[in-house]
């Protein structure tokens, strides 16, 4: 294996001709943010280049009046919260942050992660006003604006929300961002019955209750189910959620803490064993949580939404290969996109699956081809080998 | 020709291919009434399969060919193509599935906008609104990414399709993504909502639906003027309430509103702002006295609160008819679609009453305050001489103005035929090659609405090379960085 080069752009237009001289070389090229999620996707060789955003990190504008905001890929999210929170305002995306709080806002998007808040407020692709991306030819090109209503001409930033660097580089994006609330409240209860559990978040988000987050957990035999309120009258809302929850005879506690959703988050990731986002429906939870225990897995999940990680413990390669098998021929036709594994792990199955549209997957390898048609920027790492 | 004819009888029926020239005017236009094609045809399919098989037929035959929903658009887009076929969806009208309990809905693409609330309600609701909604299609809001009043609080169209089923122009179809969220893959829905039916037709469409508000609270406020409304505007989202909704009418607008409807808005007031609150009644109510005293520390002149949902309703018909209720004040009129970030309100608007001036022709002004959604509406009389040229210039004016304060081109109606020499103000020659490229992976023939969207035609050509997975990696590259 060859040893990296890494170069780190100051500007758009440098990276802009970083990658117009890799592309005239045939040079391979991988963007690299703070490298929190470099272990997701289909693992492929080192490639000859990379192009660090690490110093692309420039909060280049933040318009409070508009509650709108302008960064450089290589801002830390974290960094661009604190600047927003100084204006009583925050971008609405919590996923976990990686050691140090690293992610940037160019890795995150490029990944499409996302934590709770994606509940109410939508994945990246719906946080996005407008982007700035090199393409691998070194094309500087951008879609979108500043303004939270806009549909002059296509919308790249959601085709490059996810796109895990296969067409090329995001330099910049522009978000919209909400007022902080001015409270919040969280609402837990727990229980052991498997049985009824699953039916608990339905009761709730079938309600017009506003929450921004309805999450679940199931590990060890308990189950947890978890809402946040939050505005300037959460209490009353919290007290209605209560009263539905009810009939299913679960305690229910408040707390005004923010440490349950940290927790929510981190399990998100694992150092070590296996995670699997599985996309199914809302009233699939029983099915993904007897998948779970069948296979040894702790869950989490947006409960409104259908989307549950499934986390395998650390062991053996060969076990968490046939593990993932299990839960993917049990959760079929549902997606099960496995996210952090040892490299071997990865290696052994298809991290995307195999079930695919043939329709969508032939649109998807045209698209690759319009932007990057000597495949030079990350090959192989997306699914079908894109 | 006759052949071609006899082809799409052969897949739809005789009875459902309009080719009689008289028969065709009904399809000439859109929402937009100055531009006008004349196809060859006029095809109404009643399944998936029957726009596979036209468009396999275009696609053989090198045919171009427009989709048409209930042609309400206000930029041109279902505008026919001379010599071309159009694929008229609006048969295309069965509800497939309501899935309440996973809170979506999969519909054909001819259902219309207010179908889909009908069939979620009254429990769920389908927030994005159109003042069309009556009759505006659903394959035509997909198209478009269409908004309403609603969406400063719940999001476009785009933030509310889950999964479609798409005819490509080469006559495969491709499913993506479906009732559930975040497939692997590329985002193939999001760059399809929003393309003013240039990337293929959508067949089949799955939309999620959300609970209906508890609560719902309206008010209509006076100002002496579009200045102190615009600020208070922009106080209210400062102060962290997200209306359900916040729409602006001037004068004019509001002195056309009056004869249409007789809400009763006073004459004298000078603007007025049409605010909905909506959500669980605990949050909502004090909120509503906040935007109250927002109002009055903001110098309004006079409110009127709706104190159920008759005068809700009316106050929602009274903004509706905007549009319609020009009519009553000038012979003609043309819409405008552009957006300035919300901040930059007063400043626009008073350029825009500057520009009225030097035109001399009056100019309207409703519109969505909150998204900064400007909808000016620019009287003109076409028996003067001149002044549909003279209108259309300041309307010009009027766009490049929105891009000069750093916002867009078109908010909600698209660019379609009528803004594609307006998209080169908003973007790079490098950023129209970057779109284009997303046109091609999709339709590399151009058969698609071939005429729409890009300013100037682009032939896409081949793929340079084959698709590699692996490029050769030259070693010693990388030192020249
Ligand atoms: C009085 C009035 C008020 C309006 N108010 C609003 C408003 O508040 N907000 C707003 O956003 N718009 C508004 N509009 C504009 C218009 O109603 C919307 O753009 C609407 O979505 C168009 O739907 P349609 O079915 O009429 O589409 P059409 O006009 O028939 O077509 C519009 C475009 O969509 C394409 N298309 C249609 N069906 C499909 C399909 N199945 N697959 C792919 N492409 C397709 C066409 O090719 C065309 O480019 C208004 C229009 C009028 C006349």
């Amino acid at each position: 294996m060859t040893a990296v080069h890494c170069v780190t752009p100051t500007t758009p237009e440098d990276a802009s001709e970083v990658m117009r001289a890799a592309a005239a070389t045939a040079t391979n090229v991988r963007p690299r943010g703070a490298g929190t999620k470099f272990g997701w996707g289909r693992p492929i060789d080192e490639p000859n280049l990379e192009i660090s955003t690490a110093r692309l990190d420039r909060i280049i504008e933040h318009n409070e009046g508009d509650l709108t905001a302008v960064l450089e890929a290589g801002v830390p999210l974290q960094r661009a919260q604190e600047a927003f929170a100084r204006a009583g305002q925050m971008l609405t995306l919590d996923p976990p942050l990686g050691d140090n709080d690293a992610a940037t806002i160019g890795g995150i998007v490029a990944t499409a992660d996302q934590g709770p808040l994606r509940h109410r407020y939508g994945a990246c692709r719906d946080l996005l006003l407008g982007v700035t991306v090199v393409l691998p030819d070194g094309t500087l090109a951008r879609s979108g604006g500043k303004v939270i209503k806009n549909v002059a001409g296509y919308d790249l930033a959601k085709l490059y929300a996810g796109s895990f660097g296969t067409l090329g580089l995001i330099v910049e994006v522009i978000v919209r961002l909400q007022p902080q609330p001015v409270k919040q409240l969280t609402l837990m209860c727990e229980t052991d019955d498997a049985e009824s559990f699953p039916r608990a978040p339905l009761l709730l988000s079938h309600a017009a209750l506003e929450m921004d987050c309805l999450d679940v957990g199931w590990r060890d035999g308990t189950g947890t189910l978890m809402a946040l309120f939050r505005g300037a009258f959460p209490e009353g809302r919290a007290q209605a959620a209560a009263r539905l929850l009810e009939p299913t005879g679960m305690t229910v506690t408040t707390t005004e803490g923010v440490a349950p959703w940290a927790e929510q988050r981190a399990r998100q990731r694992a150092s070590e064993g296996a995670v699997v986002r599985v996309s199914g429906r809302a009233t699939d939870l029983f099915t993904v949580i007897e998948c779970a225990q069948r296979t040894g897995a702790t869950l989490v999940g947006r409960a409104g939404l259908g989307i549950s990680w499934l986390s395998l413990p650390a062991s053996e390669p060969n076990t968490l290969i046939s593990a993932i098998e299990e839960m993917r021929s049990e959760l079929s036709p549902r997606a099960c996109v496995l996210l952090d594994a040892p490299e071997e792990v990865r290696a052994g199955v298809d991290v995307w699956g195999r079930e695919h549209d043939e329709g969508a997957l032939a649109l998807m390898r045209r698209v690759k081809s319009r932007f990057d048609p000597a495949g030079l920027c990350s090959p192989g790492r997306f699914l079908g080998g894109i | 020709m006759r052949h071609l004819i006899r082809e799409l009888e052969a897949i739809c029926g005789r009875e459902r291919v309009v080719t009689h020239a008289h028969a065709l005017r009904t399809f000439e236009s859109d929402g937009l009434l100055h531009y006008k094609g004349t196809p060859l045809a006029a095809a109404l399919p009643d399944s998936a399969e029957e726009v596979q098989a036209l468009v396999r037929v275009c696609h053989d035959a090198r045919i171009p060919w427009v989709a048409r929903g209930s042609g309400t658009g206000l930029s041109g887009g279902a505008v026919p193509v001379d010599d071309g076929i159009l694929i008229v969806l609006s048969r295309m009208r069965r509800i497939i599935e309501i899935d309440l309990e996973n809170q979506r809905i999969v519909v054909e693409p001819g259902v219309t906008n207010a179908e889909v609330g009908r069939a979620v309600g009254p429990g769920h609701f389908y927030p994005p609104d159109p003042s069309s909604q009556i009759i505006c299609s659903i394959g035509g809001n997909v198209a478009e990414n269409s908004g309403g009043a609603h969406c400063f609080k719940y999001g476009f169209t785009t933030n509310y399709v889950t999964g479609l089923e798409v005819v490509l122009s080469n006559g495969e179809m491709a499913t993506l993504g479906g009732k559930e969220l975040d497939g692997p893959g590329y985002d193939l829905i999001g760059v399809f909502v929003g393309s003013e039916g240039t990337l293929g037709i959508a067949t089949k469409i799955t939309l999620r639906v959300v609970p209906t508000p508890e609560t719902t609270r309206t008010l209509v406020a006076y100002f002496d003027g579009t200045d102190s409304a615009g600020r208070t505007v922009s106080d209210i989202v400062a102060g962290g309430i997200i209306p359900a909704a916040i729409e602006m009418m001037d004068s004019l607008s509001m002195q056309a509103c009056e004869e249409a409807t007789h809400a009763g808005y006073p004459p004298e007031a000078g603007a007025a702002l049409v605010i909905e609150l909506d959500g669980p009644e605990a949050e909502c109510a004090p909120l509503f006295e906040d935007v109250i005293a927002i109002c009055e520390a903001s110098h309004a002149t006079g409110m009127r609160i709706a104190q159920d949902e008759a005068e809700r309703a009316l106050i929602w018909k009274t903004r509706k008819a905007a549009f319609a209720a020009m009519g009553r004040i000038t012979p003609n009129y043309y819409v405008q679609d552009g957006v300035v970030p919300r901040t930059r309100l007063p400043e626009a608007l008073r350029r825009i009453d500057e520009l009225s001036e030097e035109y001399g022709l009056k100019v309207a002004n409703v519109f969505h305050a909150g998204d900064g959604n400007l909808h000016p509406l620019i009287c003109y009389d076409a028996s003067h001489g001149g002044e549909p040229e003279r209108a259309e210039e300041l309307a010009g004016l009027i766009v490049a103005m929105c891009v000069e304060l750093g916002g867009s081109i078109t908010g909600e109606h698209g660019v379609g035929v009528d803004k594609k020499r307006y998209l080169s103000k908003m973007f790079s020659e490098d950023d129209l090659d970057a779109f284009h490229r997303v046109r091609c992976a999709f339709d590399p023939g151009g058969l698609a609405n071939p005429t729409k969207v890009m300013p100037t035609p682009r032939l896409c050509g081949e793929v340079p090379g084959p698709y590699r997975r692996h490029p050769l990696e030259r070693a010693g590259l990388a030192e020249r960085f």
